[in-house]
């Protein structure tokens, strides 16, 4: 099989929001993701199922910058994201690139990440301030409005620690809202809270998505959420693509034996 | 032997309002020196430079391998030498002495306050796109600060209760002046013993309150 080395491929393609072409990932021995090629279109809504260690998350941890492929390229929006033109030729993207690219994806964690060292407010404004170059009282305006929108204004100078599971995931989702993202990740994001919070940080997901205008990539174990959230559904499993179609039938009639093994698992489990 | 009250009460005012002056100038500049020091080093051992990574970690094991008495003599009668010709005053000299060889201690907790700071810190600061100097200063480093400050405390101790080896290079501090006191009269029971006491006095609190703001900075 021929491969394509980096310099041989044509630009990148601005129809697409993401693009992957021939990825390929390893942890040491381990392949995580071979040669996967995927698109996503502007504004489209796409959620990754499949089991674990089938490579979803990985993909979230490229597009973020925080892992570097192996092989083969990644674009997002007509820009190279993993590496960049430098003498006609392509390498791999240096620091200041990366800042360039990253600045339109926002992730929302498994593990919130809120920093423990600012208050509420502060978390959300410490980015806008610092990257995009707001004024404090730029940030802080629409800070408030986001945290309204979330529905924890009264907790604008709370302690991170001091909320609630669901309540600092639905500050990390504002937080990741005020960078003004084009695209953005949503990894497990309430496979850490208590059962009774799941409900409302999905039905804040619900609404954000519901608005149309972000391109959101969803890894998520819960179903019924994923059919709401997306409009298209990816089945991975060993690091490539088993399926891939609507919602609607992903779920109720998959083509393929390994999307019916996994969503009977689910259900049994 | 029988305890001399009277001259007891004698000394004590100048032992206290000298040597006790000058061992809390050592440990409060020999401190700031240890601390800040401290931190150049730590962030200088994560470089991903390697040379300058690997000549601070030999730094750090070569102060922390050789005793802070050879590194005071050094200071103190080898710089002003040749072909050194740098000439320190003895207080100079041992706050530069006990400050460098603590800041390769505290370097190491720092390192362990950094490393202490969980993954996704550094991940939710990429994801924002936060720049490299601010992810340091606005996330990183508070936390990690804040995680060492315990140890922190117990080196304060330290340098504290390492401060009369300063002696030996001339520095009056307590135990230098108790031990004057003592050649005055062939008598050491006394100065030594509240010298002695002063130390017990100030460390034990100190201990203490570190045990207080260690339960107290968990978030």
């Amino acid at each position: 099989m021929s491969t394509k080395t980096p310099q041989d491929l044509s630009g990148p393609d601005s129809q697409w929001m993401i693009r992957f072409d021939k990825v390929v990932k390893q942890f040491g021995d381990l392949t995580v993701l071979n040669k996967l090629d995927f698109h996503v279109r502007p504004q489209e809504r796409v959620t990754l199922i499949g089991p674990s260690g089938s490579g979803k998350t990985t993909i979230l941890r490229l597009l973020m910058t925080l892992e570097r492929v192996t092989s083969g390229t990644i674009e997002v929006h007509g820009d190279y994201l993993s590496h960049m033109r430098r003498g006609g030729k392509l390498a791999p993207a240096d620091e200041k690139h990366l800042r360039r690219v990253r600045k339109r994806i926002g992730m929302v964690f498994q593990q919130f990440n809120l920093f423990p060292n600012m208050d509420v407010l502060r978390n959300i404004t410490e980015a806008p301030v610092r990257s995009l170059g707001r004024s404090r009282s730029d940030a802080e305006a629409k800070g408030m409005e986001l945290l309204e929108m979330v529905g924890l204004s009264d907790k604008a100078h709370e302690h991170p620690t001091r909320l609630s599971g669901g309540q600092q995931q639905r500050v990390a989702i504002a937080r990741a809202l005020a960078m003004e993202p084009e695209i953005l990740l949503l990894d497990e994001v309430t496979s850490a809270l208590d059962p009774e919070l799941v409900a409302g940080v999905q039905d804040l997901l619900r609404e954000i998505a519901q608005t149309g205008y972000l391109t959101i990539l969803c890894v998520t174990h819960e179903m019924h959420f994923a059919q709401d959230i997306s409009d298209r559904v990816l089945m991975f499993d060993k690091g490539q693509i088993v399926e891939d179609g609507p919602p609607e039938k992903i779920f109720s009639e998959p083509e393929e034996q390994r999307t019916r093994d996994f969503l009977q698992a689910i259900l049994n489990a | 032997m029988n305890w001399d009250w009277e001259w007891t009460k004698d000394f004590s005012g100048d032992l206290f309002t000298t040597g006790l002056k000058v061992t809390l100038q050592i440990t409060l500049f020999g401190a700031i020196v240890a601390f800040a020091l401290g931190l150049v080093l730590a962030l200088l051992r994560r470089s991903e430079t390697r040379w300058v990574s690997t000549p601070t970690r030999w730094f750090i094991e070569f102060v922390r391998s050789t005793p802070l008495l050879v590194q005071l003599f050094f200071l103190f009668y080898v710089l002003p030498g040749p072909p050194f010709h740098i000439k320190l005053s003895a207080l100079t000299a041992g706050v530069i002495g006990l400050g460098v060889h603590y800041s390769c201690y505290t370097a190491e907790v720092y390192r362990a306050g950094i490393d202490g700071v969980p993954t996704g810190q550094w991940e939710a600061a990429t994801a924002l796109n936060l720049p490299r100097v601010r992810t340091w200063t606005s996330v990183i480093l508070p936390q990690a600060i804040r995680r060492s400050l315990p140890a922190l405390g117990n080196c304060l101790v330290a340098i504290f209760k390492e401060s009369p080896q300063l002696s030996i290079i001339t520095v009056l501090d307590v135990i230098g002046t108790a031990q004057e006191l003592g050649s005055e009269r062939f008598r050491y029971l006394e100065p030594l013993t509240v010298a002695g006491l002063f130390f017990l006095v100030l460390a034990i609190p100190s201990s203490i309150a570190i045990r207080r703001l260690e339960r107290r900075l968990e978030y």
